[in-house]
């Protein structure tokens, strides 16, 4: 399936746009991954003590596969909420620039706030990816429309996917399990790489990865924005070097 | 399938509000704030997207650092081997996420066998 052309009559109204989002879903890799992930997602919660429906409202409402990892796993381990909330705040603070980077790809001159309220809320790493993929094929008056459908649609599969997942449980040896979590960090790790393109995304994603074991010596509880934060500007210093050279 | 285990009870519900949604929606909503006004060719977007990158990368780091729940029954050496075999694969086959993930997981999981 290949987008139509940003002329064509196809993208005329929201619903079109949509439409296209929800089918682009199968374009992309990631929606396996994802597949695969919340199923683990959904045998981590059964395995934990946590109902179907605990599992549901935490992918609609949380929708954030290491966010919803590390809940499950720190309050399952007995952490207090106050630990487990900090553990989650932490890993999701990536969401903030996250937001602010890929909103501004889809909003027009007279586009208000509210409109891009469930674009912020379906933004995670896939969403984040896909968007710098597909939105320069979409024409930016449907970019809204669209990020909203692809967004559904990821929803829709991850769903399906806990539900499987959850009473998949009983018969997933600890083998099995162990893949699955691992699905996170390589896809995460692949699909961020083939969205670089610029050397200031390599450096931030190569420092930011060897950085944190350092930063995690620390114990500091914000390990991750220490090495973050580190990682990510020295980046910025590389491409602001290179553009004054240039 | 039981009630509790389709339903469970409304405290679950609540702890999973204040310890997941809440800590999580704050960062998304605080960007929609933010992200409403900003240019986006503007150089505080490309510092913006380096953190959010590395940020990431911290988070990849961290589960196979300090792996959850059955991943810690992996040992340390087939966790950074597997990420490591991906990584080759994926920029030698130019960039393709599929072959990086399916190597760095038939990698894990053929170690697991080969140490029993």
């Amino acid at each position: 399936m290949a987008l139509p052309p940003l002329d064509s009559p196809q993208w005329n109204s929201s619903w079109l746009a949509f439409g296209w989002g929800l089918r682009s879903v199968t374009q992309t890799i990631l929606t396996l991954v994802l597949f695969a992930t919340y199923l683990g997602i959904g045998a981590l919660a059964h395995d934990t003590h946590f109902s179907l429906l605990w599992a549901l409202c935490s992918t609609l409402f949380v929708w954030a596969g290491p966010a919803q990892i590390i809940l499950i796993t720190t309050l399952g381990s007995g952490a207090t909420i106050i630990q487990s909330a900090i553990a989650v705040t932490v890993s999701a603070i990536r969401l903030f620039p996250m937001v602010v980077s890929v909103l501004p790809l889809m909003r027009t001159p007279t586009t208000k706030r509210r409109e891009l309220f469930f674009a912020a809320h379906l933004t995670a790493v896939t969403l984040w990816v896909e968007c710098h993929r597909f939105l320069p094929l979409v024409p930016r008056e449907r970019r809204i429309a669209f990020v909203n459908g692809l967004g559904f649609g990821l929803v829709s599969v991850c769903l399906t996917a806990n539900t499987v997942g959850y009473f998949l449980a009983a018969n997933l040896t600890q083998t099995l399990g162990a893949a699955i979590l691992m699905l996170t960090p390589l896809s995460f790790l692949f699909s961020t790489a083939r969205n670089s393109r610029e050397a200031a995304d390599v450096v931030a994603l190569t420092l930011g990865v060897l950085l944190y074991p350092l930063a995690a010596k620390m114990n500091s509880g914000v390990d991750i924005l220490v090495s973050g934060l580190a990682a990510g500007t020295i980046a910025y210093g590389v491409h602001w070097w290179r553009e004054v050279r240039a | 399938m039981s009630y509790a285990q389709l339903i469970g009870d409304w405290q679950a519900l609540a702890v999973l509000f204040v310890a997941g949604v809440v800590p999580n929606q704050i960062w998304r909503m605080l960007g929609l704030w933010f992200g409403g006004g900003l240019d986006e060719g503007s150089e505080l977007l490309v510092w913006v997207r380096a953190v959010a990158t590395a940020i990431l990368a911290g988070v990849i780091a961290q589960i196979v650092v300090e792996p959850p729940g059955a991943l810690a029954s992996v040992p340390d050496a087939l966790r950074y081997g597997a990420v490591g075999a991906g990584l080759v694969v994926f920029l030698l086959t130019r960039r393709s996420i599929f072959a990086g993930v399916v190597t760095g997981e038939v990698f894990m999981l053929a170690g697991k066998w080969w140490l029993g």
